[in-house]
Protein backbone atom coordinates (compact mmCIF):
# COMPACT_ATOMS: atom_id res chain seq x y z
CA UNK A 1 0.00 0.00 0.00
CA UNK A 2 2.77 2.67 0.79
CA UNK A 3 4.74 1.66 -2.62
CA UNK A 4 1.11 2.39 -4.41
CA UNK A 5 0.68 5.62 -2.76
CA UNK A 6 4.28 6.67 -3.08
CA UNK A 7 3.91 5.60 -6.80
CA UNK A 8 0.48 7.22 -7.42
CA UNK A 9 1.76 10.82 -5.81
CA UNK A 10 5.24 10.35 -7.98
CA UNK A 11 2.82 9.97 -10.85
CA UNK A 12 0.46 12.67 -10.45
CA UNK A 13 3.53 15.26 -10.40
CA UNK A 14 5.00 13.95 -12.78
CA UNK A 15 1.30 14.12 -14.36
CA UNK A 16 1.07 17.84 -13.28
CA UNK A 17 3.70 18.34 -15.79
CA UNK A 18 2.62 16.25 -18.36
CA UNK A 19 -0.91 18.42 -18.01
CA UNK A 20 1.22 21.65 -18.64
CA UNK A 21 2.32 20.84 -21.93
CA UNK A 22 -0.69 19.29 -23.11
CA UNK A 23 -2.75 22.33 -22.58
CA UNK A 24 0.00 24.26 -24.50
CA UNK A 25 -0.51 21.69 -27.10
CA UNK A 26 -4.23 21.85 -27.30
CA UNK A 27 -4.03 25.73 -27.09
CA UNK A 28 -2.31 25.99 -30.13
CA UNK A 29 -4.28 23.18 -31.62
CA UNK A 30 -7.33 24.73 -31.04
CA UNK A 31 -6.35 27.97 -32.58
CA UNK A 32 -4.77 26.15 -35.90
CA UNK A 33 -5.32 22.59 -35.82
CA UNK A 34 -1.91 21.78 -35.62
CA UNK A 35 0.55 20.33 -33.46
CA UNK A 36 3.08 22.67 -32.36
CA UNK A 37 6.33 19.74 -32.08
CA UNK A 38 8.15 22.88 -30.91
CA UNK A 39 6.56 23.27 -27.73
CA UNK A 40 8.76 20.81 -26.08
CA UNK A 41 12.01 22.77 -27.31
CA UNK A 42 10.96 25.40 -26.38
CA UNK A 43 10.02 25.02 -22.93
CA UNK A 44 13.88 23.44 -22.52
CA UNK A 45 15.20 26.86 -23.91
CA UNK A 46 12.73 28.62 -21.65
CA UNK A 47 14.49 26.71 -18.36
CA UNK A 48 18.33 27.53 -19.37
CA UNK A 49 16.92 31.02 -19.16
CA UNK A 50 15.29 30.35 -15.78
CA UNK A 51 19.05 28.66 -15.09
CA UNK A 52 20.86 31.27 -16.35
CA UNK A 53 18.73 34.50 -14.37
CA UNK A 54 18.72 31.70 -10.93
CA UNK A 55 22.89 31.43 -11.81
CA UNK A 56 23.38 35.25 -11.60
CA UNK A 57 22.02 35.55 -8.17
CA UNK A 58 18.26 36.04 -8.82
CA UNK A 59 16.13 34.77 -6.16
CA UNK A 60 14.21 31.76 -7.34
CA UNK A 61 10.46 32.69 -7.90
CA UNK A 62 11.55 36.10 -9.51
CA UNK A 63 13.57 34.21 -11.65
CA UNK A 64 10.32 31.72 -11.94
CA UNK A 65 7.96 34.79 -13.22
CA UNK A 66 10.92 36.30 -15.20
CA UNK A 67 11.19 33.44 -17.30
CA UNK A 68 7.57 33.30 -17.78
CA UNK A 69 6.89 36.68 -18.93
CA UNK A 70 10.23 36.32 -21.13
CA UNK A 71 8.89 32.81 -22.62
CA UNK A 72 5.45 34.60 -23.11
CA UNK A 73 7.06 37.43 -25.48
CA UNK A 74 8.82 34.69 -27.05
CA UNK A 75 6.58 33.05 -27.87
CA UNK A 76 4.20 36.12 -29.00
CA UNK A 77 7.53 36.91 -31.50
CA UNK A 78 7.74 33.30 -32.67
CA UNK A 79 4.23 33.95 -33.80
CA UNK A 80 4.62 37.24 -35.51
CA UNK A 81 7.46 36.31 -37.03
CA UNK A 82 8.32 32.98 -37.40
CA UNK A 83 5.19 31.20 -37.84
CA UNK A 84 2.58 33.90 -39.45
CA UNK A 85 4.26 34.22 -42.47
CA UNK A 86 3.19 30.24 -43.26
CA UNK A 87 -0.50 30.53 -41.25
CA UNK A 88 -2.72 28.94 -43.04
CA UNK A 89 -0.65 28.04 -46.56
CA UNK A 90 -0.14 24.15 -46.22
CA UNK A 91 -0.36 21.69 -43.18
CA UNK A 92 3.36 20.62 -44.67
CA UNK A 93 4.71 24.48 -44.45
CA UNK A 94 3.58 24.43 -41.30
CA UNK A 95 4.72 21.20 -39.55
CA UNK A 96 8.00 21.83 -41.07
CA UNK A 97 8.16 25.47 -39.75
CA UNK A 98 7.78 23.84 -36.20
CA UNK A 99 10.24 20.75 -36.52
CA UNK A 100 12.97 23.86 -37.65
CA UNK A 101 11.87 25.23 -34.43
CA UNK A 102 12.46 22.37 -32.86
CA UNK A 103 16.14 22.22 -34.23
CA UNK A 104 16.62 25.49 -33.88
CA UNK A 105 16.36 25.30 -30.17
CA UNK A 106 17.73 22.30 -29.02
CA UNK A 107 20.94 23.41 -31.46
CA UNK A 108 20.73 26.47 -29.98
CA UNK A 109 20.50 25.75 -26.31
CA UNK A 110 23.63 23.41 -26.61
CA UNK A 111 25.42 26.51 -28.39
CA UNK A 112 24.55 28.51 -25.81
CA UNK A 113 24.98 26.54 -22.15
CA UNK A 114 26.34 23.42 -23.76
CA UNK A 115 25.31 19.81 -23.86
CA UNK A 116 26.64 18.60 -20.44
CA UNK A 117 23.86 17.84 -17.62
CA UNK A 118 23.36 20.73 -15.36
CA UNK A 119 21.89 21.02 -12.08
CA UNK A 120 18.72 22.74 -11.72
CA UNK A 121 17.29 24.11 -8.12
CA UNK A 122 13.94 23.04 -6.55
CA UNK A 123 12.70 25.60 -4.68
CA UNK A 124 11.00 23.19 -1.67
CA UNK A 125 12.74 21.82 0.84
CA UNK A 126 14.47 18.61 0.83
CA UNK A 127 12.58 16.89 3.99
CA UNK A 128 8.87 15.61 3.56
CA UNK A 129 6.51 17.52 4.97
CA UNK A 130 5.04 16.85 8.23
CA UNK A 131 7.39 13.56 7.77
CA UNK A 132 4.97 11.71 5.75
CA UNK A 133 6.36 9.29 4.03
CA UNK A 134 4.13 8.96 0.54
CA UNK A 135 5.26 12.29 -1.00
CA UNK A 136 8.24 14.44 -1.95
CA UNK A 137 8.35 18.06 -1.01
CA UNK A 138 8.77 18.87 -4.54
CA UNK A 139 6.32 16.54 -5.81
CA UNK A 140 3.58 17.82 -4.00
CA UNK A 141 5.00 21.75 -4.86
CA UNK A 142 5.04 20.69 -8.70
CA UNK A 143 1.59 19.65 -7.98
CA UNK A 144 0.54 22.47 -6.15
CA UNK A 145 2.29 24.98 -8.70
CA UNK A 146 0.88 23.51 -11.44
CA UNK A 147 -3.14 23.13 -10.08
CA UNK A 148 -2.53 27.07 -9.53
CA UNK A 149 -0.89 27.73 -13.15
CA UNK A 150 -4.13 25.61 -14.77
CA UNK A 151 -6.39 26.83 -12.64
CA UNK A 152 -5.34 30.45 -13.58
CA UNK A 153 -5.65 29.49 -17.56
CA UNK A 154 -8.99 27.99 -16.79
CA UNK A 155 -10.20 30.98 -15.25
CA UNK A 156 -8.55 33.69 -17.66
CA UNK A 157 -10.35 31.57 -20.56
CA UNK A 158 -13.61 31.30 -18.97
CA UNK A 159 -13.94 34.73 -16.94
CA UNK A 160 -12.25 37.31 -18.74
CA UNK A 161 -13.29 39.27 -22.52
CA UNK A 162 -9.90 38.48 -23.56
CA UNK A 163 -9.83 34.93 -22.70
CA UNK A 164 -13.38 34.67 -24.74
CA UNK A 165 -12.37 36.67 -27.36
CA UNK A 166 -9.27 34.05 -28.08
CA UNK A 167 -11.59 31.27 -27.42
CA UNK A 168 -14.25 32.72 -30.53
CA UNK A 169 -11.08 33.56 -32.69
CA UNK A 170 -10.28 29.64 -32.09
CA UNK A 171 -13.88 28.56 -33.20
CA UNK A 172 -14.86 30.88 -35.62
CA UNK A 173 -12.46 33.14 -37.03
CA UNK A 174 -14.42 34.72 -39.96
CA UNK A 175 -17.14 35.59 -36.95
CA UNK A 176 -14.66 36.80 -34.46
CA UNK A 177 -13.41 39.16 -37.02
CA UNK A 178 -16.95 40.65 -37.41
CA UNK A 179 -17.38 41.49 -33.64
CA UNK A 180 -13.88 42.88 -34.12
CA UNK A 181 -11.82 40.85 -32.68
CA UNK A 182 -7.95 41.27 -33.72
CA UNK A 183 -7.98 37.39 -34.53
CA UNK A 184 -4.05 37.39 -35.66
CA UNK A 185 -2.69 39.15 -32.53
CA UNK A 186 -5.50 36.55 -30.95
CA UNK A 187 -3.05 33.84 -31.95
CA UNK A 188 0.15 35.26 -30.79
CA UNK A 189 -1.05 35.79 -27.61
CA UNK A 190 -1.74 31.90 -27.50
CA UNK A 191 1.74 31.09 -28.68
CA UNK A 192 2.40 33.50 -25.72
CA UNK A 193 0.00 31.94 -23.17
CA UNK A 194 1.48 28.25 -24.25
CA UNK A 195 5.37 29.22 -24.72
CA UNK A 196 4.61 30.76 -20.97
CA UNK A 197 3.01 27.59 -19.49
CA UNK A 198 5.39 25.14 -21.43
CA UNK A 199 8.17 27.21 -19.18
CA UNK A 200 6.49 26.08 -15.75
CA UNK A 201 7.02 22.84 -17.11
CA UNK A 202 9.89 23.19 -17.77
CA UNK A 203 11.27 24.55 -14.90
CA UNK A 204 9.04 21.81 -12.74
CA UNK A 205 10.73 18.81 -14.05
CA UNK A 206 14.59 20.11 -14.62
CA UNK A 207 14.99 19.35 -10.94
CA UNK A 208 14.12 15.78 -11.27
CA UNK A 209 15.14 14.57 -14.70
CA UNK A 210 18.21 17.61 -14.95
CA UNK A 211 19.02 20.18 -17.61
CA UNK A 212 20.19 19.50 -20.48
CA UNK A 213 18.71 20.29 -24.30
CA UNK A 214 17.12 16.89 -24.93
CA UNK A 215 15.49 17.23 -21.60
CA UNK A 216 11.98 17.91 -22.86
CA UNK A 217 11.75 15.47 -26.06
CA UNK A 218 10.28 12.63 -23.85
CA UNK A 219 8.25 15.34 -21.85
CA UNK A 220 6.64 16.74 -25.36
CA UNK A 221 5.47 13.14 -26.36
CA UNK A 222 4.14 12.65 -22.63
CA UNK A 223 2.49 15.53 -23.05
CA UNK A 224 0.85 14.73 -26.70
CA UNK A 225 -0.25 11.67 -25.07
CA UNK A 226 -2.38 13.18 -22.42
CA UNK A 227 -3.61 15.53 -24.43
CA UNK A 228 -5.06 12.99 -26.78
CA UNK A 229 -6.17 10.73 -24.21
CA UNK A 230 -8.12 13.98 -22.41
CA UNK A 231 -9.40 14.66 -26.09
CA UNK A 232 -7.18 17.52 -28.03
CA UNK A 233 -10.52 19.27 -28.95
CA UNK A 234 -11.03 19.98 -25.09
CA UNK A 235 -8.59 22.00 -22.87
CA UNK A 236 -9.97 20.79 -19.64
CA UNK A 237 -10.15 16.84 -20.73
CA UNK A 238 -6.34 17.78 -21.91
CA UNK A 239 -5.08 18.65 -18.61
CA UNK A 240 -7.29 15.37 -17.12
CA UNK A 241 -5.11 13.12 -19.41
CA UNK A 242 -1.90 14.86 -18.54
CA UNK A 243 -2.66 13.91 -14.88
CA UNK A 244 -4.13 10.27 -15.92
CA UNK A 245 -0.82 9.28 -18.18
CA UNK A 246 1.64 10.46 -15.04
CA UNK A 247 -0.07 8.45 -13.17
CA UNK A 248 -0.69 5.55 -15.60
CA UNK A 249 3.18 5.52 -16.67
CA UNK A 250 4.55 5.22 -13.14
CA UNK A 251 1.96 2.19 -12.00
CA UNK A 252 2.66 -0.01 -15.23
CA UNK A 253 6.73 1.42 -14.74
CA UNK A 254 6.26 -0.25 -11.15
CA UNK A 255 3.84 -3.05 -11.36
CA UNK A 256 4.60 -4.46 -15.00
CA UNK A 257 8.09 -6.12 -14.22
CA UNK A 258 9.23 -6.59 -17.75
CA UNK A 259 8.50 -2.66 -18.30
CA UNK A 260 10.23 -0.78 -15.24
CA UNK A 261 11.75 2.25 -15.66
CA UNK A 262 13.33 1.69 -19.23
CA UNK A 263 10.12 1.15 -21.12
CA UNK A 264 8.09 3.58 -19.58
CA UNK A 265 8.11 6.10 -22.62
CA UNK A 266 6.62 3.13 -24.86
CA UNK A 267 4.09 3.33 -22.68
CA UNK A 268 2.88 6.72 -23.78
CA UNK A 269 3.51 5.77 -27.65
CA UNK A 270 1.08 2.52 -26.67
CA UNK A 271 -1.31 4.67 -25.52
CA UNK A 272 -1.35 7.03 -28.32
CA UNK A 273 -1.80 4.35 -30.31
CA UNK A 274 -4.60 2.61 -28.73
CA UNK A 275 -6.70 6.13 -27.93
CA UNK A 276 -6.17 6.80 -32.05
CA UNK A 277 -7.59 3.84 -32.64
CA UNK A 278 -10.20 3.08 -30.25
CA UNK A 279 -10.88 6.68 -28.93
CA UNK A 280 -9.93 8.93 -31.66
CA UNK A 281 -11.63 11.88 -29.80
CA UNK A 282 -10.34 11.67 -27.09
CA UNK A 283 -12.30 10.58 -23.63
CA UNK A 284 -13.37 14.10 -23.08
CA UNK A 285 -12.91 15.34 -26.63
CA UNK A 286 -15.64 15.74 -29.15
CA UNK A 287 -16.17 14.37 -32.74
CA UNK A 288 -14.63 16.72 -35.56
CA UNK A 289 -17.19 16.14 -38.46
CA UNK A 290 -15.13 18.23 -41.51
CA UNK A 291 -16.15 18.66 -44.89
CA UNK A 292 -13.53 18.19 -47.12
CA UNK B 1 -22.56 65.84 -44.45
CA UNK B 2 -21.38 62.44 -46.12
CA UNK B 3 -23.70 59.83 -46.49
CA UNK B 4 -23.82 56.75 -43.84
CA UNK B 5 -22.08 54.45 -46.20
CA UNK B 6 -20.71 55.25 -49.98
CA UNK B 7 -19.82 52.69 -52.35
CA UNK B 8 -18.07 53.77 -55.46
CA UNK B 9 -16.44 51.72 -58.49
CA UNK B 10 -16.14 48.67 -55.83
CA UNK B 11 -14.67 45.57 -57.23
CA UNK B 12 -14.57 42.40 -56.15
CA UNK B 13 -12.48 39.16 -57.00
CA UNK B 14 -12.48 35.55 -55.67
CA UNK B 15 -9.32 34.32 -56.72
CA UNK B 16 -9.24 35.61 -60.30
CA UNK B 17 -12.96 35.36 -60.60
CA UNK B 18 -14.33 39.03 -60.33
CA UNK B 19 -18.04 39.08 -58.87
CA UNK B 20 -18.49 42.97 -58.83
CA UNK B 21 -18.01 44.78 -61.70
CA UNK B 22 -17.99 49.00 -60.29
CA UNK B 23 -20.64 48.84 -57.88
CA UNK B 24 -21.48 52.64 -56.40
CA UNK B 25 -24.34 53.34 -54.25
CA UNK B 26 -25.02 55.09 -51.01
CA UNK B 27 -26.23 55.00 -48.12
CA UNK B 28 -28.26 57.74 -46.06
CA UNK B 29 -28.72 57.47 -42.06
CA UNK B 30 -31.78 56.16 -40.41
CA UNK B 31 -33.44 53.90 -43.42
CA UNK B 32 -33.84 50.10 -44.38
CA UNK B 33 -32.24 49.66 -48.20
CA UNK B 34 -32.73 46.40 -49.43
CA UNK B 35 -30.19 44.55 -52.59
CA UNK B 36 -32.17 42.39 -54.02
CA UNK B 37 -30.80 39.71 -56.91
CA UNK B 38 -30.36 36.40 -58.43
CA UNK B 39 -28.52 33.97 -57.17
CA UNK B 40 -24.80 34.62 -57.84
CA UNK B 41 -25.63 38.19 -58.96
CA UNK B 42 -23.27 39.16 -55.77
CA UNK B 43 -25.45 40.54 -52.90
CA UNK B 44 -23.67 38.41 -50.60
CA UNK B 45 -20.01 39.69 -52.16
CA UNK B 46 -21.29 43.16 -51.67
CA UNK B 47 -21.82 42.77 -47.62
CA UNK B 48 -18.80 40.91 -47.64
CA UNK B 49 -16.71 43.88 -49.73
CA UNK B 50 -17.94 46.46 -47.53
CA UNK B 51 -16.14 44.77 -44.68
CA UNK B 52 -13.19 43.68 -46.20
CA UNK B 53 -13.50 40.07 -46.49
CA UNK B 54 -13.42 39.67 -50.23
CA UNK B 55 -10.01 41.16 -52.15
CA UNK B 56 -11.48 44.23 -53.62
CA UNK B 57 -10.75 47.69 -55.74
CA UNK B 58 -12.63 50.85 -55.72
CA UNK B 59 -13.96 53.08 -52.53
CA UNK B 60 -16.00 52.76 -49.26
CA UNK B 61 -16.77 55.37 -47.04
CA UNK B 62 -18.11 55.17 -43.78
CA UNK B 63 -19.18 59.01 -42.97
CA UNK B 64 -16.65 59.83 -44.63
CA UNK B 65 -13.82 57.73 -43.31
CA UNK B 66 -12.41 55.58 -46.37
CA UNK B 67 -12.02 52.14 -45.44
CA UNK B 68 -11.60 49.96 -48.51
CA UNK B 69 -8.40 47.79 -48.29
CA UNK B 70 -8.56 47.50 -44.10
CA UNK B 71 -8.50 44.65 -42.07
CA UNK B 72 -12.14 43.13 -40.99
CA UNK B 73 -12.20 43.62 -37.41
CA UNK B 74 -11.08 47.78 -38.37
CA UNK B 75 -14.08 48.07 -40.39
CA UNK B 76 -16.53 46.99 -37.81
CA UNK B 77 -15.18 49.36 -35.56
CA UNK B 78 -16.92 52.20 -37.64
CA UNK B 79 -20.23 51.27 -36.43
CA UNK B 80 -20.79 48.43 -38.64
CA UNK B 81 -22.42 44.82 -37.66
CA UNK B 82 -22.59 42.10 -40.40
CA UNK B 83 -25.31 39.40 -39.55
CA UNK B 84 -23.45 37.25 -42.00
CA UNK B 85 -24.79 34.15 -44.62
CA UNK B 86 -24.74 31.28 -42.21
CA UNK B 87 -25.25 33.06 -38.80
CA UNK B 88 -21.42 32.88 -37.97
CA UNK B 89 -22.73 30.83 -34.55
CA UNK B 90 -19.93 30.50 -31.96
CA UNK B 91 -21.35 26.69 -31.66
CA UNK B 92 -19.16 26.08 -28.72
CA UNK B 93 -19.71 28.97 -26.45
CA UNK B 94 -23.45 29.35 -24.49
CA UNK B 95 -25.77 31.79 -26.33
CA UNK B 96 -24.88 34.51 -23.48
CA UNK B 97 -21.19 34.52 -24.40
CA UNK B 98 -22.18 34.84 -28.18
CA UNK B 99 -23.79 38.10 -27.16
CA UNK B 100 -21.17 39.31 -24.92
CA UNK B 101 -18.74 38.66 -27.90
CA UNK B 102 -20.98 41.43 -29.93
CA UNK B 103 -20.01 43.61 -27.54
CA UNK B 104 -16.31 43.14 -27.59
CA UNK B 105 -14.78 46.89 -28.96
CA UNK B 106 -17.08 48.68 -26.38
CA UNK B 107 -15.89 49.44 -23.17
CA UNK B 108 -19.33 50.78 -21.51
CA UNK B 109 -19.73 47.69 -18.90
CA UNK B 110 -22.90 49.46 -18.18
CA UNK B 111 -24.40 50.32 -21.55
CA UNK B 112 -23.50 46.37 -22.58
CA UNK B 113 -25.80 45.18 -19.73
CA UNK B 114 -28.35 47.66 -20.28
CA UNK B 115 -28.17 46.18 -24.73
CA UNK B 116 -28.18 42.67 -23.17
CA UNK B 117 -31.57 43.07 -21.77
CA UNK B 118 -32.25 44.56 -24.37
CA UNK B 119 -31.96 41.87 -26.52
CA UNK B 120 -33.47 39.70 -24.59
CA UNK B 121 -36.57 42.25 -24.53
CA UNK B 122 -36.85 41.61 -28.16
CA UNK B 123 -35.59 37.63 -28.08
CA UNK B 124 -37.21 36.14 -25.19
CA UNK B 125 -36.38 32.73 -26.82
CA UNK B 126 -32.88 33.90 -25.90
CA UNK B 127 -33.11 34.73 -22.73
CA UNK B 128 -35.01 31.37 -22.09
CA UNK B 129 -31.42 29.66 -23.84
CA UNK B 130 -28.88 31.58 -22.11
CA UNK B 131 -26.62 29.61 -20.62
CA UNK B 132 -26.83 26.76 -23.49
CA UNK B 133 -24.05 26.19 -25.82
CA UNK B 134 -25.13 28.35 -28.83
CA UNK B 135 -24.70 25.35 -31.54
CA UNK B 136 -27.62 23.35 -29.65
CA UNK B 137 -30.03 26.44 -30.93
CA UNK B 138 -32.41 25.63 -33.52
CA UNK B 139 -31.66 27.25 -36.92
CA UNK B 140 -34.40 30.64 -36.41
CA UNK B 141 -32.83 30.90 -32.54
CA UNK B 142 -29.21 31.25 -34.21
CA UNK B 143 -30.98 33.56 -36.75
CA UNK B 144 -32.01 35.87 -33.75
CA UNK B 145 -28.40 35.09 -31.87
CA UNK B 146 -26.97 37.14 -35.40
CA UNK B 147 -28.79 39.56 -34.90
CA UNK B 148 -28.60 40.29 -31.20
CA UNK B 149 -25.09 39.98 -31.40
CA UNK B 150 -25.07 42.26 -34.38
CA UNK B 151 -26.99 44.77 -32.02
CA UNK B 152 -24.84 44.33 -28.74
CA UNK B 153 -22.70 45.96 -30.93
CA UNK B 154 -24.27 49.52 -30.61
CA UNK B 155 -23.83 49.56 -34.76
CA UNK B 156 -24.93 52.38 -36.86
CA UNK B 157 -25.38 50.13 -40.22
CA UNK B 158 -26.44 46.56 -39.92
CA UNK B 159 -25.93 44.40 -42.89
CA UNK B 160 -27.83 41.24 -42.99
CA UNK B 161 -27.36 38.04 -45.23
CA UNK B 162 -30.29 36.53 -45.99
CA UNK B 163 -32.24 36.92 -42.26
CA UNK B 164 -34.61 34.46 -43.98
CA UNK B 165 -32.95 31.80 -44.83
CA UNK B 166 -33.94 28.30 -43.60
CA UNK B 167 -36.81 29.58 -41.40
CA UNK B 168 -39.90 29.06 -40.86
CA UNK B 169 -42.48 31.26 -42.67
CA UNK B 170 -44.14 32.22 -39.56
CA UNK B 171 -40.63 32.85 -38.07
CA UNK B 172 -39.62 35.05 -40.84
CA UNK B 173 -42.31 37.42 -40.48
CA UNK B 174 -41.72 37.94 -36.72
CA UNK B 175 -37.84 38.26 -37.40
CA UNK B 176 -38.77 41.20 -39.97
CA UNK B 177 -41.15 42.32 -37.84
CA UNK B 178 -38.43 42.75 -35.16
CA UNK B 179 -35.99 44.53 -37.61
CA UNK B 180 -38.53 46.67 -38.28
CA UNK B 181 -38.48 47.76 -34.50
CA UNK B 182 -35.23 47.75 -34.21
CA UNK B 183 -34.49 50.09 -36.89
CA UNK B 184 -37.58 52.45 -35.77
CA UNK B 185 -36.74 52.05 -31.72
CA UNK B 186 -32.83 52.03 -32.20
CA UNK B 187 -32.13 54.42 -35.23
CA UNK B 188 -30.11 51.76 -36.88
CA UNK B 189 -29.81 51.68 -40.85
CA UNK B 190 -30.04 48.97 -42.25
CA UNK B 191 -28.96 47.07 -45.40
CA UNK B 192 -30.65 43.97 -46.36
CA UNK B 193 -29.88 41.59 -49.01
CA UNK B 194 -33.01 38.88 -49.67
CA UNK B 195 -33.94 36.15 -51.99
CA UNK B 196 -37.91 36.68 -50.58
CA UNK B 197 -37.98 39.71 -52.29
CA UNK B 198 -41.83 41.13 -51.60
CA UNK B 199 -40.73 40.54 -47.43
CA UNK B 200 -37.26 42.78 -48.13
CA UNK B 201 -39.36 45.26 -50.57
CA UNK B 202 -42.05 45.59 -47.98
CA UNK B 203 -39.38 46.50 -45.04
CA UNK B 204 -37.28 48.59 -47.24
CA UNK B 205 -37.84 52.28 -48.04
CA UNK B 206 -35.24 52.14 -51.04
CA UNK B 207 -34.19 49.22 -52.98
CA UNK B 208 -31.35 48.61 -55.62
CA UNK B 209 -31.33 45.24 -58.02
CA UNK B 210 -27.75 43.77 -58.70
CA UNK B 211 -27.54 41.73 -61.85
CA UNK B 212 -24.16 39.75 -62.70
CA UNK B 213 -22.16 42.28 -60.34
CA UNK B 214 -23.83 45.57 -61.50
CA UNK B 215 -26.56 47.62 -59.98
CA UNK B 216 -29.22 47.54 -63.02
CA UNK B 217 -32.21 49.54 -61.74
CA UNK B 218 -32.99 51.31 -58.18
CA UNK B 219 -35.78 53.96 -56.49
CA UNK B 220 -37.57 53.47 -53.54
CA UNK B 221 -38.88 50.24 -52.52
CA UNK B 222 -42.45 50.86 -54.18
CA UNK B 223 -41.15 52.49 -57.36
CA UNK B 224 -39.37 48.86 -57.45
CA UNK B 225 -42.27 47.15 -56.58
CA UNK B 226 -44.13 47.66 -58.88
CA UNK B 227 -41.71 47.98 -61.84
CA UNK B 228 -42.93 45.12 -64.92
CA UNK B 229 -39.94 43.35 -65.10
CA UNK B 230 -39.07 42.92 -61.56
CA UNK B 231 -42.18 41.64 -60.20
CA UNK B 232 -41.74 38.77 -63.09
CA UNK B 233 -38.65 38.12 -62.01
CA UNK B 234 -38.57 38.36 -58.24
CA UNK B 235 -42.02 38.93 -57.10
CA UNK B 236 -43.59 35.91 -59.29
CA UNK B 237 -46.51 37.77 -60.06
Amino acid sequence: MDLFLQQFFAGLAFGGIYACIALAVVMIYQATDHLNFAQGEMAMFSTYIAFTLISAGFPYWWAFLATMLISFVGGVLIERIIVRPVEGTSVLNEVIVFIGLLTIFNSLAGWIWDFTIKPFPSPFPKEPVFGNKFIGTHDLGVIAVTLVVLGLVFMFFRFTPLGLAMRAAAQNPDSARLVGVRVGWMLALGWGLAAAIGAVAGMLVAPIVFLEPNMMISMLLYGFAGALLGGITNPVGAVMGGFMVGVIENMIGTYVPFIGHELKLSVALVLIIAVLVFRPSGLWGHVVVKRV
Amino acid sequence: MAALLEVANLEAFYGQTQVLRGLSFTLDEGGITTILGANGAGKTTTLRAICGMVRTTGSVTISGAQVAGKATETIVRHGIAHVPEGRGTFVRLSTEDNLRLGAYTRGDAAGVAEDLGRVFEYFPRLKERRAQQAGTLSGGEQQMLAVGRALMMRPRLMLLDEPSFGLAPNLTEELFEILGNINKERKVSMLVVEQNASLALGIAAHAYLLETGRIVMHGTAKEIGQDESVRKAYLGY
